[in-house]
């Protein structure tokens, strides 16, 4: 082994392992737990098709809202030292074109078993609904609520993930207008995420998605301007990571939906933190800067092989952080998982 | 890991006056690029577009104006600042030694660099460029300086052949079949070339265009027959 190649050791490396990536997320099969994210070549059938050829185990298209929008001006996603920072501001087509977008793609990526998420965002509760009844004659195989795009507060104000009020009556709204499992996406910047992610799961929720981008501000340095046009955009890609596993630990004890983790994930090793912290899907968006669509085959293979070389499966990985035990020498015992506690305090501290 | 491809500003050390809507601007930059390349210029305040790099060292695009932005780039002179993000996407790439070049309206900008590339590796090196117009002509002074054979074309016969460049392509791939033919405009005429160089056996290299976000191959926008055309294009090959 010591003499091989780094190639020899790639050509042999998983074909012989087999483990079972397939994941069950609210009665919908995955048969791997990395599902592309919204906003990410989410705008053709083609380009979600080839996608989930790449190895994806769901397809998240890009988010639609109740009417066409050319969103904002460039420069308005550009790549930075340790991420992208985007301000796409929400383009698309409008929930009536969106449907036959939806409908085109679901016939492409169900003969590759890969299911379809479909994505909404509207600037009010009843907007939400009625875009989610319009999207449901596509029959997507589920339904994401975006309540928590950061690149649209001077037009929309502040995002719904923001209160518990404003999350909650999207979700029920939604819920009460369609019959396919919903996923609420929410946002990391809030006082008081557990809380948010409770209220959701009260109103409906069947999934939370966690999380969407983190408001950020890059400057030229020689024009002393702001670089995107939209002044402010999304954090995301590897600066993200810490927020999202920070908010996935945090849902992740405070309620019991399947959480699909979303948040700088490039690698198989970032996969398996973002499962032990609690995620039952992983989320990417970002990682497909540079290595293109086939990140999700290369992830998906490296998965495969770190699990077989400790004999692990994806339900042996999945809520370690939580579950980890402490030294009984340990001053300060980490908090002992309690069988369906509902809530646990947020350590942030909440300002009223 | 770093992956940064933020703007950087260049300063315009010389701008040119092609044709009636077309200006070269040379900035006073190199770049690490191939022919077929694009950068996204930004006018912080205005917008961010993207253009083709007519030359790497130093930096060069021959811009036509057709609307606010390109309008503002035109109205720019030596010593003013543009901001450069890129180089992006995926270049023409050289096969065989005959070398067919098309280039329509503006399209002509990256053949040039690919037209001296060729000629430098001692290849045969044709180029057709049209437009409409003798007035929208560009570049053929320069190509043929260069030291490449150029035919040119216009739709109402003012400069060279009255017709199209589909024309000459033509009777060349039917005459005096090249290795491969590359070629940058209009998407009508890249069609037209297409059909022309699958039916003829010939392999060839299309630059396409489309409208352009984040040049990254992330947003989607520029999704041209299942390829972006940022990342995977804008040059696609076939044949
Ligand atoms: C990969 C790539 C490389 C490019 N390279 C070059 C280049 O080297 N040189 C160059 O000049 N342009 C090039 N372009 C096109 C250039 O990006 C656009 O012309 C520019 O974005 C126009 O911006 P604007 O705000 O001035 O006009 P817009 O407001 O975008 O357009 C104004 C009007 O002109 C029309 N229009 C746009 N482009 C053209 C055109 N070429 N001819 C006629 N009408 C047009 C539009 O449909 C619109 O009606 C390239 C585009 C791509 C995608
Ligand atoms: C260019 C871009 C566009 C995005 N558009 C959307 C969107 O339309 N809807 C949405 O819910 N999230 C959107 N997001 C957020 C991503 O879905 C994801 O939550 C975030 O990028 C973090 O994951 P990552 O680090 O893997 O990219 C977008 C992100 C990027 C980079
Ligand atoms: S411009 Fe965004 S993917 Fe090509």
């Amino acid at each position: 082994m010591a003499e091989m190649t780094h190639e020899a050791r790639d050509a042999d490396r998983n074909d012989d392992l087999t483990v079972d990536l397939t994941v069950d997320l609210c009665g919908v099969r995955l048969p791997n737990p990395l599902v592309l994210a919204s906003g990410i070549l989410g705008t053709h059938a083609s380009l979600m098709h080839r996608v989930a050829i790449a190895g994806a185990g769901a397809i998240t298209a890009k988010s639609c809202g109740p009417a066409p929008r050319g969103g904002h001006v460039n420069p308005s996603c550009v790549a930075w030292d340790n991420g992208l920072l985007n301000a796409i501001g929400l383009a698309n087509p409008g929930a009536v074109d969106e449907v036959a977008l939806l409908v085109a793609t679901k016939a492409l990526l169900a003969p590759l078993g890969v299911p379809l998420i479909a994505s909404i965002f509207a600037d009010d509760v009843d907007g939400f609904a009625r875009v989610a009844a319009t999207i449901a004659a596509a029959e997507p195989d589920l339904l994401e609520v975006n309540i928590s795009c950061p690149n649209v507060a001077s037009e929309f104000g502040e995002p719904f993930a923001a209160s518990c009020a404003s999350a909650s009556a999207v979700t029920a709204a939604v819920r009460a207008a369609v019959d396919m499992p919903i996923i609420v996406k929410l946002a990391p910047n809030v006082a008081d995420l557990a809380r948010i992610a409770q209220a959701v799961v009260d109103a409906g929720a069947d999934a939370i998605c966690a999380i969407n981008t983190m408001p950020g501000l890059l400057v030229d340095a020689e024009s002393g301007r702001p670089v995107l046009a939209n002044r402010t955009g999304g954090i995301s890609g590897a600066a993200l990571k810490p927020v999202a596993l920070y908010a996935v630990d945090l849902i992740a004890r405070a309620v019991r939906v399947p959480i699909i983790g979303t948040g700088g994930v490039r690698s198989a090793v970032d996969v398996v933190e973002m499962l032990s912290a609690g995620a039952a899907a992983v989320g990417i968006g970002s990682a497909v800067y540079g290595a293109g669509p086939d990140v999700f085959g290369l992830v998906a293979r490296d998965l495969v092989r770190w699990l077989a070389e400790r004999n692990l499966t994806l339900a042996d990985v999945r809520g370690r952080t939580q579950r980890a035990p402490s030294w009984p020498e340990a001053a300060t015992p980490a908090p002992v998982p309690q069988a369906d506690h509902a809530l646990v305090a947020n350590p942030q501290p909440v300002l009223r | 890991m770093n992956d940064a491809v933020l703007p950087r500003p260049l300063r315009l050390a010389a701008v040119r006056d092609e044709n009636a809507r077309t200006r070269t601007f040379v900035f006073d930059a190199s770049i690490d690029a191939a022919p077929g390349q694009f950068a996204m210029l930004w006018l912080p305040g205005l917008d961010e577009k993207p253009f083709s790099l007519l030359d790497t060292d130093p930096v060069s695009f021959a811009i036509a104006a057709v609307g606010p932005f390109t309008r503002a780039l035109h109205r720019l002179s030596v010593g003013d600042s543009v901001w450069l993000r890129g180089p992006f996407g995926t270049p023409f790439a050289l096969r065989g030694d005959d070398h067919l070049l098309v280039g329509g309206g503006y399209g002509v900008a990256p053949l040039l660099l690919l037209a001296r590339q060729g000629l430098a590796m001692g290849h045969r090196v044709r180029t057709v460029i049209g437009a409409r117009t003798a007035g929208e002509l560009l570049l053929v002074d320069a190509t043929r300086a260069a030291g490449a054979t150029v035919a040119v074309t216009t739709e109402d016969g003012s400069a060279g052949e009255r017709g199209r460049v589909t024309d000459v392509v033509g009777r060349w791939l039917a005459d005096d079949r090249p290795a491969t033919l590359y070629a940058c405009g209009p998407h009508g005429m890249l069609a037209a070339l297409r059909d022309q160089a699958g039916r003829a056996g010939v392999p060839f290299e299309l630059s396409w265009e489309a409208y352009m976000r984040c040049g990254i191959g992330i947003c989607g926008s520029c999704e041209h027959d299942g390829m972006l055309l940022c990342a995977d294009g804008p040059v696609l090959c076939g044949g």
